[in-house]
């Protein structure tokens, strides 16, 4: 979809932006319905910005802004048509009809655990969630998921101990928890995902040598002499360091 | 999708392509780098810093007669949200060894820190836990860790980058502390990206001399983030997480130390008392004040909290004139304007390129120095692209990168990048994206020491708020860095600290004294700080809203 009129939702314009052509044709409105009440809105507007247009300060529910936080898990129907779609607020566009509503929080169990003491196999997944093992494969987590991610492939993974699978398959999750608030066998997927990858970074991610290198020469205070020459040199003197040096 | 009139463009860029490809595959750069001079004369001609408007003297407070950036000003020369008579501070209604402001990198880093040196923590944070701009980078973390690298070398980039005006007590201890902590991270569980030997998979950002970004794809903050913030909440015997709950003022003893702070429970609408024995500031920056009317890269809650507070105590602010503006924010679509475009698609190759296909500076100048290029190119020389709107924007070629590296390389290193322009049927692998300068973060901030310290004793400052490790300019990779490094240092010595103070009688009377000097000075206003929410309502709504006393920004 292309956006053709801005959006006035900024308090300021800017300053350093040309003006817009004198001709630019009026707002295109549609109405959406936030939680159950009728609303004109620009209709290339994003759900988040529709709420503010329509006079919402919203606590709950905006975080980034940008689709990383999860934040803005939201959920709408369409006219005429029965099924529950999923969204963040933030990034997805309002359509004619839509009613919606955000969640401004998703009620979760975070289990309490020391990651020193867990071994990166299936058994943390049993001793922490061991409801995953209710997944009935149904794949609405997976609809549900704004990043449209593979969550039942992940969880799958979590049941046969696959940890490096679960990473690479939720590595891109923001923890909205819309795939949780979907989830017939009460899964939360997300927290699932996000041991996987701890597990994974800890444990099971070849280690560095150069890094160790590194640390060693760090404590063996290495560098302290250059750096108090550098921290006594003057302005010129740096400039000149500075400018000369090689690049990579 | 690009609108029609764009065509022409385009295709201009795809015809240049091959032969910028040949340029950067022959090992040299692409475009001459600035020279000191070339780079003043476009920071002083274009830079929105540099503009007459952009600073203005501070009448009251610490820094009274310096010249700051003016949206700051105003916001220092402000009321406070409460009256210090009605705050009964004989029964605090919580006591805790440390006070941490904000649920960030940092203010998580710090807790972790104070727990492991023995003192318990409350975090309060206006938003939810980890609402914040570390939730948000992107490209990555620098840490000199190659054999070819030093932290010495990284030292040197880091000046050279904010001018030289960096504090270098505080830069020593950024280089020299960040290998450990890709260490700490790691053994934290962040999924770092390697080379299949196991070494660390690092590329250029702007301003740097060595490849030493790490990264996590291109959701390198989320990762960290999320790492850090499981793991404070795997501790709550320790750490107290009050979620929407900022601290609005902070609580001194008789003898001038900070003793915690007054929170505001945004819900409820009630304030709390809360005695600590050191307090740690980690409130972030102030994108969402959009200087000088730009979009910015910011979260929500970026409305620099802790300087006010801070500042009415009276911290000494450092660099206060600097902002940095990033410059590849989303010019187009119009519903994605200023979001991040993240500067490792230039550390990977990617170049910007005019509306006639050229590349017209080197495309990892420092921050501000590529920033006003950008904005040179647009404004002067009008070689930019025009949106529908009127924003004006330069081609950011990504479709470059696949070239180079190969396909299938975006969607696996920058699936974040790739996802948000799809929404909008622009595939960024064959097509480049439409990029202008968006505010992205505050380059100064509360003055400190490389043991977080400020001028006010048991009041300590990590991450975006505190200023001088950046000096005038921060390079990119620099504040995941930053808020690792000194959120460690901040927990770690405000617990040590916290062992052996024993405070005296609480008072705010600050905030009355503050309020004093501000009639003094003659500055009548009804603005109310912190700001805590930026508004978005439209002009028809705010019309209508008729209550007739505000809360600030709370209706």
């Amino acid at each position: 979809m292309m956006a053709k009129k801005k959006v006035a939702l900024k308090k300021k314009a800017r300053p350093e932006k040309a003006k817009p052509e004198p001709s630019e044709p009026p707002k295109k409105m549609t109405t959406v319905f936030i939680m159950g009440k009728a609303h004109q809105v620009p209709d290339d507007a994003t759900i988040m910005g529709a709420i503010e247009y329509a006079g919402y300060q919203i606590k709950r529910g905006a975080g980034c802004r940008e689709g990383f936080c999860g934040a803005c898990a939201t959920v709408y129907r369409m006219p005429g048509d029965y099924k529950i779609y999923t969204g963040l607020a933030c990034t997805t566009l309002v359509q004619e009809g839509m009613w919606l509503s955000q969640l401004p929080v998703i009620p979760a169990q975070k289990p309490i655990y020391e990651i020193e003491k867990l071994e990166p196999n299936v058994t943390a997944f049993q001793k922490l969630y061991p409801e995953i093992f209710r997944c009935v494969a149904c794949n609405t987590c997976t609809k549900a998921c704004p990043q449209s991610l593979e969550v039942m492939d992940y969880i799958q993974a979590a049941i046969r101990g696959d940890i490096e699978k679960v990473m690479d398959l939720s590595f891109d999750c923001l923890c909205c928890g819309l795939c949780a608030i979907r989830c017939p066998a009460e899964i939360v997927h997300y927290n699932v995902g996000l041991l996987a990858k701890r597990l994974y970074g800890r444990y099971l991610s070849k280690k560095s040598p150069e890094l160790e290198e590194r640390l060693r020469e760090v404590k063996a205070k290495k560098f302290d002499k250059e750096y108090a020459k550098l921290m006594k040199m003057k302005k010129d003197e740096l400039e000149k360091l500075y400018y000369a040096r090689d690049t990579e | 999708m690009y609108p029609e009139y764009m065509r022409e463009s385009l295709t201009l860029v795809e015809k240049t392509r091959p032969k910028r490809l040949e340029l950067e595959k022959s090992g040299k750069p692409v475009f001459r780098p600035m020279t000191a001079q070339e780079r003043e004369d476009v920071l002083n001609r274009f830079h929105p810093d540099y503009q007459p408007e952009a600073r203005r003297i501070i009448r009251v407070g610490p820094n009274k007669g310096e010249s700051i950036t003016t949206e700051v000003a105003d916001m220092l020369e402000s009321h406070s949200r409460i009256k210090p008579e009605l705050i009964d501070l004989s029964k605090p209604d919580y006591e805790t060894d440390i006070l941490i402001i904000g649920g960030g990198g940092a203010g998580c880093a710090a807790a972790i820190l104070a727990m492991q040196n023995g003192a318990k923590s409350i975090i309060s944070t206006k938003l939810r836990l980890g609402d914040a701009n570390s939730m948000m980078s992107q490209g990555g973390m620098q840490a000199a860790v190659k054999p070819q690298d030093s932290p010495t070398r990284h030292y040197l980039d880091a000046l050279g980058g904010g001018h030289f005006d960096n504090k270098p007590d505080l830069v020593r201890a950024l280089t020299e502390d960040g290998p450990e902590v890709v260490k700490w991270l790691e053994e934290l569980g962040v999924v770092w990206d390697k080379n299949p030997d196991g070494s660390m998979y690092v590329l250029h950002g702007g301003g740097t001399s060595r490849k030493r970004m790490h990264s996590c794809r291109d959701y390198t903050g989320a990762v960290i983030m999320r790492t850090l913030m499981d793991e404070v909440r795997n501790h709550p015997d320790k750490v107290t997480i009050l979620e929407f709950m900022p601290t609005i003022e902070l609580i001194l003893d008789s003898r001038g130390r900070c003793a915690g702070g007054i929170l505001y429970n945004m819900e409820t609408e009630e304030y709390f008392a809360v005695k600590a024995k050191a307090t740690i500031i980690a409130t972030g920056g102030y994108g969402r004040l959009h200087i000088r009317g730009f979009d910015t890269t910011n979260h929500y809650g970026a409305t620099g909290d802790g300087l006010v507070i801070a500042y009415r105590a009276g911290a000494n602010l450092l660099y206060m004139d600097s902002v940095q503006y990033h410059p590849t924010g989303a010019v187009f679509p119009e519903q994605i304007a200023g979001f991040l475009i993240t500067e490792k698609i230039r550390g990977a190759g990617g170049q910007p390129i005019n509306k006639f296909g050229e590349l017209f500076v080197f495309p990892r100048e420092p921050r501000d120095v590529e920033s006003a290029a950008l904005i040179r190119e647009c404004l002067e020389r009008k070689n930019g692209i025009q949106t529908p709107s009127g924003r004006w924007g330069v081609w950011l070629d990504s479709p470059l990168i696949e070239t180079i590296e190969g396909s299938g390389y975006l969607e696996k290193n920058f699936p974040a990048m790739v996802r948000q322009f799809i929404r909008y049927n622009i595939d960024i692998t064959k097509e480049p994206m439409l990029v202008y300068p968006s505010l992205h973060y505050q380059n100064g901030g509360i003055e400190t020491n490389d043991r977080c310290e400020t001028n006010i004793p048991g009041l300590y400052v990590a991450g975006e708020a505190s200023g001088g490790v950046h000096g005038r300019n921060r390079l990119m990779g620099n504040s995941v860095l930053d808020y690792n490094v000194f959120g460690r240092r901040a927990g770690k010595y405000a617990a040590q600290y916290a062992k052996s103070v024993s405070l005296s009688k609480l008072t705010v009377d600050h905030v009355a004294d503050y309020e004093d000097e501000l009639k003094k000075a003659r500055i009548k206003t009804d603005r109310v700080a912190p700001v805590l929410l930026p508004f978005y309502t439209p002009e028809e709504v705010r019309k209508r809203q008729l209550t007739a006393h505000y809360e600030g920004t709370l209706r």
